[in-house]
């Protein structure tokens, strides 16, 4: 994204960044921390507010305009991208970013949300994931559980939840990541990503709601279960996680994806496995979506930063900027994004 | 008819004698894809150019493609031409032109007693007049006595026409509808000048052979009715008075879309426009496409919602925005009109009505969406409303909605109507260098000792045009309740009254910025016809015609709906009757009664036409 360089002399602080106004989440929220992060980032890459947008929908995410000392739209439920659309075509030269929630994207802003990674228009959306609908105080969301127990469907909801990143990259998004609210360090690091990548970036943040989903992803937020339940996918390296990086991630052998694993194992062979990607159980545990029965291994998200580097139809080369050194939480190769698709 | 290009071959002395018409009313029909829209397009074309007034009605089916000779897929266009001022595309039909027995069957009741139907003899066969539901042959069983029918073997006549042009058999047969052209043009002595140059700009370079053979078929048709027997004397209507200047055919839609173009212009802007293709309202985005080079950017958009979001976004970041749709595409649009009413943005709104409710009938006329334009929003939400009147003066409306929308800050809904989108009439280019220009400020420093307060308003209610890449005026705007002159987010009851009141007084001071409305005769009287929108030109009409009866009528076109303009009470309260003729069922008859406390009579039609002047006539004289 063309970032404007700051117009007053000296680049502006995190603290110049906050409105006048009362922050009024809960206490414990993990909005605070996407607030925190994004004002690090503004600061750090010389943005300037007078020409910075924040454009939301409804919901407590939705807030965030008004703790930002930029200019800011609190739109309609769902609709964030569509009026952050009409300003960034009316006028490219400003910086607008989107903030949404799992509800507001993704139920009643679904159809805007598809089209907006397709048009891959030079904005930034933030989608604060916290499974629930915090503000209406406590309904499941398109992100929820399959089999949550909330107000509205006290014997358990009956879908499954729908996955933010494959439903991006199902709609072409350029730019698809996922950062936690508690791991502040790589949630910066993602935003900063994001603000870099010319074209729509979409971050979707796993956000902790202390009142009415807390715990939601606790065992990635919890620093003592973090290693072993974390990938995080760095261009160029082995998908290896676990205290001493010595679990690998397999896809499950057989089928369709027999061939593909050979080509993906790039690391070396530890401890007797070979490194490849699980196909997640999607209906039912322990039944894959072939059908066919997959051992159940405990959970692996896939927390990762970067560019899908295999979209020829963008221009991109294969790999996108090969330039720059694989790093921590770097470029996800083309393959490896296509498969996280799967899960 | 003085002909301003060259003459037909044949000599005049040589001619049919010529009889003079003060006005003429044709209808082309036929199946869908006969070309009859274009047919009559390029007749009105060739009547425009030879200096007639001109006022056409598209009347086509919704389907893409029904069944082909069946009721579903009758296609028609029809047009009146003048030497004096029309104001309709006329009541009863003088020709009618039916290319197949379904034509003829859902047209005939149209066509005036000892009217003209041209009828193309050899579709009318077996197949063809089941499929009209025809048990024997109308040509043949003298049912169509009360007419001067002309039988006429169009297909055979058209292929002869253009065999040597190596067309094949299907493409032959599409240039059928220009032999037919041919001989209407013919008839009412228009020149054929029109038809030929545009037939040589569209096909003449791609498509050399389809150019020669429908030229070819235009000029055996036009021939066809010098040569032979079959017509008796030929038409001829005279050149009308039209004011000095260069004009040129416009329809309502694109009226709306240079008028759009113009007030950017007047105002220095950019233009914004986004919408979702809907029938009748299409063509203006497709207009505005085009127009790129003119400082027009348009955005197809998913869907209605996200245009209308996309509008308001592009208005806060400080362009000429707008977008246009139909009623089912209002509906969608409520919310987010809601929230340009809560930010204060500037956005121009356009319904080209259409008959409901729900899907309705695409595309066929209507004006019910009065009361969802007025009214049709979650809580006190008050939006300006403008109607126009003619195709012409959707012109006028599109540039008057901009500066309401800029001086007041507020979404302004214009509503138009399928008939005036579509229709065609003789418009006079304006000088844009004459006009008064649209003034924008958009301010730079901020508006108060504390700081920039965005809902600090000016004397008629309006807050500031702060848009952001403006140094030291951040502010957040949204749809939340927002308090008096800071505009932070408050829930104070005192505030919120405050602010609804505020609200609905800024709309309500709304004072025109055009004509409030058109009036036809003095303004006093027996009885008043008050309409709005499109009905204009058949209620003035119908208003002339009692007059010349003696009656003491005169007629009020409505332009500015909401706020009702001043003056307006007064006026109604000036005759002894009003009635209100509406194309619904009395939404404009019903505020009128909530506003001046007044109990008003109605002429209600909604069959998806256009009222006639004659059902306006019988309307009125059945109160008298």
């Amino acid at each position: 994204m063309s970032i404007a360089p700051s117009q007053v002399g000296a680049a502006l602080k995190p603290t110049d960044f906050a409105s006048d106004q009362e922050v009024k989440w809960c206490p414990g929220c993990g909005d605070y921390s996407v607030l925190a992060q994004t004002k690090r980032i503004l600061s750090k890459l010389g943005y300037d507010k007078s020409n910075t947008v924040f454009v939301s929908g409804i919901g407590c995410s939705s807030r965030f305009p008004y703790y930002m000392a930029t200019y800011g739209f609190h739109s309609i439920h769902g609709r964030a991208p569509t009026v952050a659309t009409g300003l960034k075509l009316a006028r490219p030269d400003l910086n607008v970013f989107i903030v949404t929630g799992d509800g507001d994207a993704l139920s009643i802003g679904g159809n805007h949300f598809i089209h907006l990674m397709r048009r891959n228009i030079d904005l930034k959306i933030i989608l604060f994931n916290n499974r629930i609908y915090g503000l209406t105080k406590g309904q499941y969301s398109p992100t929820s559980e399959h089999g949550k127990k909330t107000k509205s469907s006290p014997m358990g909801t009956v879908e499954p939840p729908i996955r933010p990143i494959s439903v991006a990259l199902g709609a072409e998004a350029s730019f698809a990541a996922r950062a936690l609210d508690a791991d502040v360090k790589h949630l910066e690091y993602v935003l900063e990503r994001a603000c870099k990548h010319v074209g729509t970036a979409f971050v979707e943040v796993y956000q902790n709601c202390v009142i009415f989903n807390d715990g939601a992803y606790a065992y990635a937020a919890d620093k003592g279960t973090r290693a072993d339940s974390v990938v995080y996918l760095e261009h160029g390296k082995p998908l290896v996680f676990g205290k001493n990086l010595d679990k690998g991630i397999r896809l499950n052998g057989g089928g369709e994806h027999q061939g593909r694993e050979d080509r993906r194992s790039a690391a070396p062979r530890r401890a007797g496995r070979r490194a490849g990607v699980f196909a997640e159980p999607l209906a039912s545990p322990g039944v894959s979506r072939t059908g066919r029965h997959l051992p159940r291994r405990g959970r692996a998200e896939i927390f990762a930063a970067g560019a899908r580097a295999d979209c020829a139809s963008r221009g991109d080369a294969g790999g996108g900027r090969s330039s720059e050194a694989p790093d921590r939480a770097g470029h996800v190769g083309g393959r490896l994004t296509r498969t996280s698709a799967c899960l | 008819m003085d002909s301003t290009k060259s003459p037909p071959a044949v000599e005049r002395s040589s001619r049919k004698p010529l009889v003079n018409l003060a006005s003429v009313t044709i209808r082309f029909a036929g199946d869908s894809g006969d070309g009859m829209q274009l047919a009559g397009t390029q007749f009105a074309d060739a009547a425009a150019l030879a200096g007639n007034d001109v006022s056409t009605l598209p009347d086509y089916p919704a389907e893409i493609r029904a069944p082909a000779g069946t009721i579903a897929g009758v296609s028609g266009f029809q047009i009146q031409f003048s030497s004096e001022d029309i104001f309709t595309p006329g009541d009863d039909v003088d020709t009618l032109v039916a290319m197949n027995p379904a034509a003829l069957k859902t047209n005939l009741k149209f066509v005036k007693k000892g009217g003209i139907i041209i009828a193309n003899a050899d579709s009318f066969d077996a197949t063809e007049l089941k499929k009209a539901g025809y048990e024997k042959n109308p040509l043949e069983d003298g049912s169509l006595g009360g007419y001067r029918l002309i039988r006429v073997p169009i297909n055979t006549l058209n292929a002869e026409a253009v065999k040597e042009s190596g067309l094949s058999s299907k493409q032959v047969d599409r240039c059928k509808n220009f032999f037919a052209l041919g001989v209407v043009c013919w008839l009412y002595d228009r020149p054929l000048e029109p038809p030929l140059d545009y037939i040589q700009a569209k096909f003449a370079r791609k498509l050399p052979a389809v150019a020669l053979a429908n030229s070819m078929t235009l000029k055996a048709g036009y021939n066809y009715g010098e040569t032979t027997e079959i017509f008796n004397e030929q038409y001829s209507v005279g050149r009308a008075k039209l004011p000095r200047g260069t004009y040129r055919k416009i329809t309502g839609n694109e009226a709306v879309a240079l008028g759009m173009v113009t007030a950017a212009r007047l105002a220095d802007k950019h233009l914004f426009y986004a919408s979702y293709p809907i029938t009748p309202a299409s063509d203006i985005l497709h207009t505005l496409a085009e127009l790129k080079n003119h400082r027009v950017v348009t955005f197809q958009a998913e869907d209605e919602i996200c245009a209308m979001g996309a509008a308001v976004g592009a208005a806060y970041g400080g362009a000429f925005a707008s977008t246009g749709t139909s009623g089912p595409g209002m509906a969608l649009k409520t919310e987010a009109i809601g929230l340009a009413v809560m930010t204060e943005l500037p956005v121009v709104i356009v319904n080209v009505q259409r008959g409901g409710p729900s899907t309705g009938l695409p595309t066929k006329t209507e004006q019910a969406d009065l009361f969802q334009a007025v009214l049709g929003r979650n809580g006190e939400c008050p939006v300006a409303v403008i109607a126009a009147t003619s195709p012409a003066d959707c012109y006028d409306a599109a540039i008057e909605a901009f500066r309401i929308a800029v001086r007041y800050m507020t979404p302004v809904i214009l509503l138009t109507d399928g008939y005036v989108g579509n229709s065609a009439e003789p418009w006079l280019i304006p000088d844009v260098s004459k006009m008064e220009k649209i003034s924008v400020e958009h301010p730079t420093q901020p508006n108060d000792p504390k700081g920039f307060m965005p809902y600090k308003r000016n004397a008629e209610g309006a807050r500031p045009w702060a848009i952001p890449g403006t140094p030291g005026l951040e502010h957040r705007v949204g749809g939340l309740e927002k308090a008096d002159v800071t505009g932070a987010v408050s829930h104070d009851p005192n505030n919120h009254q405050k602010m609804v009141e505020l609200r609905a007084a800024k709309v309500a001071g709304i004072k025109p910025a055009g004509k409030p409305w058109v009036m036809t005769g003095p303004e006093s009287g027996d009885v008043l016809l008050v309409g709005w929108g499109g009905t204009y030109g058949a209620i003035k009409a119908a208003t002339l015609e009692l007059q010349k009866r003696g009656r003491k009528v005169s007629a009020c076109q409505l332009r500015y709906l909401n706020p009702m303009p001043a003056g307006l009470e007064k006026l109604l309260k000036s005759f002894e009757q009003v009635i209100v003729p509406e194309l619904n069922l009395g939404q404009l008859r019903f505020v009128l009664q909530a506003n001046y406390l007044m109990r008003l009579k109605g002429i209600n039609k909604i069959k998806g036409q256009p009222f006639t002047v004659q059902e306006i006539i019988a309307g009125v004289e059945s109160d008298l």
